[in-house]
């Protein structure tokens, strides 16, 4: 399995990471040695096995919907890089 | 004193032989002569710990303490501290204040243990030498060329170095137990589920478990009793009584049967290290255990599967670190896309992107079953193969690490050479089961950790069996050179 650099690019797209020009190589070269690593499990028939989702087979337990946090909006945004009146400001999306 | 063990501590506190803030401050004194060459410490929050040991001290005097209480302990910089720096050792987080406690750190909290500080670790947990850290590589105290296993690199330093007498790590492929065996200590990764996650920084959320990491199985039981029970905040907690930890540490294991799986003892091992197992697998036997050799046939597709799970759900999670609502942003984004990506490309290392791009190519259209579901079928067959072993014997017992600890630089150039660290490890994650690492002996003058595998739910019997060696060896006290003088 070898990712050329236009398949580096647009996976890094979609995961919104920004890599400077230089290092796409590198990086296809090591993500095309990660994946040939994981390749190995494509030499097991596993079309009988059932996937494990979770170690004890437990489902996802769930709550009533009831409302048991506080508002607690300016503790929270006071990590906000950027917030005024309580929003967090982005740069402008609509012109 | 700073030699003694949590369990000795305790009682020279109940006893009220010394104080919990005269015990603070030894330990505190010894962070500050130590920490810089070993970098094991990413924050001391040295005024927490002093209003905390005054607490603990009016609960000692009032009666009202239990075994943890104004006992010194440090967390690894993944458990959120209310209003201390919480950095899971990025850059990404280095600004970020946690608003809130860890089920982990409350419940410390409610024991009345002492909180020393934040312990440096790989980035986000991601790595198997701490190299991978923002704030630079923990160093371990036997050998400071040497690293010192991760991703739990400095809560394992912290316990080797004296300079924390426990300490909690977390395990998602072996960040808990490597470690514990490359420093010479003694750590558990428990069952998915019994440790609350939540407010535990996520990185592969079906894999993900903290567990304690200290001198002694003895220490870890006490530690594990206040950090294991239900928690309704992680919804993958799981609701059972917790038993009482320290109950049959002094059991005796006369008819112990031991599983050695010869997959974990072929090429790849360092023989030095296959010996020492032998040797304390024939200590166990002068205990009154049995041995048989068994087979975990899917073993070699652990490493492979998990490659593929942990950075797929790496991915997911990270995800939320967005430039918007905490944590880094770049300078002068122009755009929104700008600001994410850029964001994310300058606050994440290496090893993370790496990461994030694998697991965002294994989820990309079109290629979830032939990654994702592929993986988790076999997390199926890697758990059957335990569980057909459990049927045979009582626990498992094999190498934690094919080396002992490396050299800085020596895997960091080749991700494959540093996943393989992990080999031995990594497939208890997969099927969810608990480990130990005990120290087992020296090679080439650096520790050499034992793991010790058992069913799900089966930390007491894990505790006592690495317990009843502890009592017949003394590789558990052996301090490395420079870090023995009292303060």
């Amino acid at each position: 399995m070898s990712l050329s650099t236009t398949e580096v690019n647009k996976i890094a797209w979609l995961g919104r990471i920004a890599i400077d020009d230089d290092k796409i190589e590198a990086y296809a070269h090591d993500l095309s040695g990660i994946l040939d690593f994981v390749e190995q499990m494509s030499a097991l028939d596993t079309s009988s096995v059932v996937p494990m989702a979770h170690p004890m087979d437990q489902a996802q337990r769930l709550r009533a919907d009831q409302v048991t946090e506080d508002n607690q909006r300016e503790l929270f945004q006071a990590n906000a890089p950027s917030v005024d009146a309580g929003l967090f400001l982005v740069p402008k999306v609509i012109e | 004193m700073h030699n003694k063990t949590i369990a000795e501590l305790s009682r020279g506190l109940q006893q009220r032989h010394f104080s919990s803030l005269e015990l603070t401050e030894l330990f505190l004194n010894r962070i500050d002569e130590h920490n810089e060459k070993l970098n094991a410490f990413i924050t001391v929050t040295d005024e927490l710990a002093w209003e905390q040991a005054k607490q603990a001290d009016v609960r000692l005097s009032s009666g009202q303490s239990n075994a943890l209480t104004g006992i010194p302990i440090a967390q690894k910089d993944i458990f959120c501290t209310q209003g201390v720096r919480t950095s899971c050792g990025s850059k990404m987080l280095d600004n970020f204040t946690a608003p809130y406690n860890a089920t982990v750190v409350e419940r410390f909290n409610q024991a009345g243990a002492v909180m020393l500080g934040k312990l440096n670790m790989d980035e986000f947990a991601m790595g198997s030498s701490n190299e991978t850290s923002y704030y630079g590589p923990v160093k371990n105290p036997w050998d400071i060329g040497t690293v010192p296993g991760g991703s739990s690199g400095g809560s394992a330093a912290a316990v080797a170095s004296r300079i924390a007498p426990g300490a909690t790590g977390t395990d998602t492929g072996g960040s808990i137990r490597q470690p514990a065996a490359f420093c010479g200590i003694t750590g558990l990764k428990p069952t998915y589920g019994l440790v609350s996650r939540w407010g535990m920084i996520a990185f592969a959320s079906s894999l993900d478990q903290g567990g304690p990491m200290a001198r002694t199985a003895e220490d870890c039981a006490l530690m594990l009793q206040t950090m294991a029970g239900f928690d309704e905040k992680d919804s993958t907690s799981v609701n059972r009584p917790v038993e009482d930890f320290s109950a049959t540490l002094n059991e005796r294991l006369a008819g112990l049967k031991i599983g050695l799986p010869k997959e974990f003892f072929g090429e790849g091992l360092d023989p030095e290290i296959a010996t020492l197992i032998h040797e304390a697998v024939a200590d166990y036997v002068k205990l009154g255990a049995t041995v048989k050799e068994i087979s975990l046939p899917n073993m070699n597709l652990s490493a492979p599967a998990y490659y593929v799970v942990a950075p797929a759900e790496c991915s997911s999670n990270l995800a939320r670190f967005d430039g918007v609502r905490y944590g880094y942003r770049c300078q002068n984004p122009k755009d929104l896309h700008d600001l994410y990506t850029r964001s994310r490309g300058e606050g994440f290392g290496a090893e993370v992107k790496r990461r994030i791009l694998i697991g965002t190519y294994v989820l990309s259209a079109g290629y979830y079953d032939a990654y994702y579901l592929k993986a988790q079928k076999i997390r199926r067959l890697i758990s059957d193969d335990f569980k057909r072993a459990f049927q045979e014997v009582d626990v498992i017992m094999g190498p934690t690490s094919p080396s002992v600890a490396f050299r800085f630089g020596e895997k960091s150039a080749d991700p494959i050479a540093m996943y393989l660290s992990d080999i031995y490890t990594i497939a208890l994650n997969l099927a969810g089961l608990p480990g130990m690492s005990i120290p087992v002996g020296f090679s080439k003058n650096l520790p050499v950790g034992m793991q010790i595998i058992g069913n799900y739910f089966s930390e007491s019997r894990l505790l006592n069996v690495a317990h009843q060696y502890q009592q017949v060896t003394d590789w558990h006290h052996k301090t490395p050179v420079g870090f023995c003088d009292s303060h």
